[in-house]
């Protein structure tokens, strides 16, 4: 695998400012065939939702809230209205933790801000979708999503590229606030350029009995990803799930994991990974930290190797500071097993046939608490790159 | 009038991992009928149907296998099984994610047959939305491996002890199940046919046999009617086999 010809470290400098993008005004001006992109990952027109935002490199062209109890702003607008968000604002994530978060510092482009208000409990996904549309453009976001006490949200954020557009770069700072008793349903869903860099930067708190469940799908080539969400529970009670669903081909570096600290008694975490690597190299990370007693947490990695090039990582990480903690990590790397090949072809799929769908299984993972439609989208992008698996 | 042959295999010597199993098989199932095989543990019955559906793992050294008239011997599974050719595994694997009723959808093939329908008929139904075969009991792996094998709906089905774990519960579901693949209830001429491992002859109360065979050290010892020949291993075992006149001379 070649680590070694790869630019690991995509610098900023290389690449035009979103700002400088070919940006419509509105949505409407989108092609038929920049439709069918965003439709792949799940932007549809006639889903009901509870908001819809769609930002076009550093423009936001779309967004609209419909229920009372959500506000879905774009962040410029939110960090006026609410006073640079004090509270909030490089409060989950360190400004200064790297080159990417102190550049979005510099030179915002824009990002989405969504709060929940107390007690308000979304029935429909709020859609989120980032969208570099410009080739060799770098895209700076900065998320506020703020679930207030009691309140419900499930978000969804899509993020891709023009059907055309290789090359780009994409930063996303997100900061996550679940506050006590809120509950917040969080799945992203990744179909970028084959060349294209993307470098999430996130950053959970969690209060008191509240619940935090992330889904990640990856499952199309793109230059690299290297993500590492850092989760605090800082209630008694609160819980934490991070999923991945990752396919690295030929080309791809991934470089996927979460980080939990377990901050209050009684907080719970899983970190789930199931990746593929049919030519391209994926690190599974997972980094569990006990910071109280009576917690309990669990790290679960498995990999499918589909050829001999490409690479799978499985790194998991278990830091205990407590002798009443529950904490454990499984990790499995192998092939798709022989027999499962033999018994589907028996039953008249040709080998090819038969590996797709045991890869499609394999990686359709139930996250425990994902709503049915969320677990529908998952299945359904899984489904739709099986021809690639 | 001799019947339409629907199988035919011809001097089959087959190769496991370096080691001769079967040693010169050859037999005829006409189309319709169905055929016992017998013989102790190791003796090449799963052998020969693992061969006959066409596993790599089991290499062809010699001789022939032909089905509906053309020679499959070299044909791999998914062709013999797009030909209509079944079997139904003893130990089947779990396909993880994969739900029981996606996995009938693969086998349909368009051909029609109503999976719901199928399913409901069986008590069989609440298993459609698990993972094809993930913690099924012995009763249920047998069900979930004949209800592939109805919606399927191959000309030939080849059964490898179709009543090992099965509770008595469950025994008769498992009957009526292989009757109805190999057409036992019909009055028309039957187009089925099947081959039938048994250890304890059980199942033929359930799906009569019209011959029977004796599998000894990979080859076929005798052939006879199957209800005779598996008294006769009832009361005095294999050994007696080794005797037997009836032997076929290879």
């Amino acid at each position: 695998m070649s680590e070694k010809n790869r630019s690991l470290e995509p610098r900023i400098e290389e690449f035009k400012s979103a700002k400088e993008g070919d940006i419509p005004r509105s949505v409407e001006e989108l092609s038929p065939e920049e439709w069918e992109r965003l439709k792949e990952v799940g932007i549809e027109p006639q889903a009901q939702r509870e908001g819809e935002f769609i930002q076009t490199d550093a423009r936001v062209v779309h967004c609209k809230s419909l229920p009372e109890g959500l506000e879905l702003l774009p962040v410029t607008e939110a960090l006026k209205k609410y006073d640079g968000l004090e509270e909030y604002w490089w409060k989950a994530v360190p400004a200064d933790k790297d080159q990417y978060t102190k550049a979005t510092d510099e030179d915002l482009d824009d990002g989405y801000f969504i709060r929940v208000l107390p007690g308000y409990k979304l029935v429909y996904p709020v859609q989120t979708c980032l969208y570099i549309r410009t080739p060799g453009v770098v895209q700076k976001v900065h998320n506020i999503i703020i679930v207030e006490e009691g309140a419900e949200l499930n978000l969804i954020t899509s993020c891709t590229t023009h059907p055309h557009v290789r090359s780009g770069f994409h930063i996303g700072v997100s900061e996550f606030y679940v506050k006590k008793n809120a509950r917040l349903t969080f799945t992203m869903i990744h179909y970028w350029g084959e060349e294209t860099h993307v470098r999430p930067r996130t950053g959970i708190i969690v209060e008191e009995g509240g619940t935090y469940i992330s889904t990640y799908v990856t499952l199309h080539q793109v230059a690299t990803v290297q993500a590492m969400p850092n989760c605090r529970l800082i209630g008694p009670g609160a819980k934490a799930t991070f999923g991945s669903v990752v396919a690295a081909p030929q080309g791809s570096y991934l470089d996927l994991g979460a980080r939990v600290s377990l901050e209050a008694p009684e907080t719970r975490a899983e970190i789930i990974s199931r990746s593929v690597s049919y030519g391209g190299e994926s690190i599974a990370r997972g980094h569990l930290i006990g910071k109280a007693p009576e917690i309990k947490a669990h790290l679960e990695c498995q990999g499918l190797m589909l050829s001999d090039e490409g690479a799978i990582k499985a790194i998991p990480q278990l830091d205990a500071h407590y002798a009443n903690v529950d904490m454990s990590h499984e990790a499995a790397v192998g092939k798709v097993a022989q027999e499962e090949i033999e018994y589907l072809m028996a039953r008249g799929l040709s080998e090819e046939e038969a590996t797709s769908l045991i890869v499609q299984g394999f990686l359709s993972v139930r996250i425990e608490g994902l709503p049915q439609t969320l677990q529908e989208r998952i299945d359904r992008a899984i489904e739709l790159a099986r021809e690639g698996l | 009038m001799r019947k339409e042959p629907l199988l035919e295999i011809r001097d089959l010597w087959v190769e496991v991992e370096g080691k001769e199993v079967l040693k010169g098989v050859s037999l005829t199932i006409p189309k319709g009928e169905t055929h016992a095989l017998f013989g102790r543990n190791g003796s090449g019955k799963t052998t020969l149907l693992m061969t006959i559906m066409g596993f790599p793992m089991y290499r062809v050294r010699h001789g022939q296998i032909l089905f509906k008239g053309e020679d499959i011997t070299t044909l791999p599974p998914f062709e013999r099984a797009r030909r209509g050719i079944g079997i139904m595994f003893q130990r089947p694997p779990t396909i993880r994610g994969v739900k029981l009723r996606e996995m009938l959808k693969l086998c349909a093939k368009e051909n029609g047959v109503k999976i719901e329908e199928l399913a409901r008929e069986f008590g069989f139904e609440a298993f459609l939305e698990r993972d094809v075969n993930r913690g099924f009991s012995g009763g249920e792996l047998k069900k979930s491996e004949l209800l592939q094998l109805l919606i399927q709906d191959p000309d030939l089905v080849l059964l490898d002890e179709p009543e090992s774990g099965v509770d008595m519960e469950n025994i008769q579901v498992v009957g009526r199940m292989i009757r109805k693949l190999l057409q036992k209830d019909t009055h028309r001429p039957r187009t089925k046919s099947g081959l039938i491992i048994t250890h304890t002859g059980f199942i033929l109360q359930y799906v009569p046999a019209d011959l029977g065979y004796v599998m000894m050290d990979g080859t076929i010892y005798c052939e006879g009617n199957p209800q005779e020949i598996f008294e006769g291993i009832q009361k005095h075992g294999y050994e007696e086999c080794l005797q037997c006149l009836r032997r076929i001379e290879a």
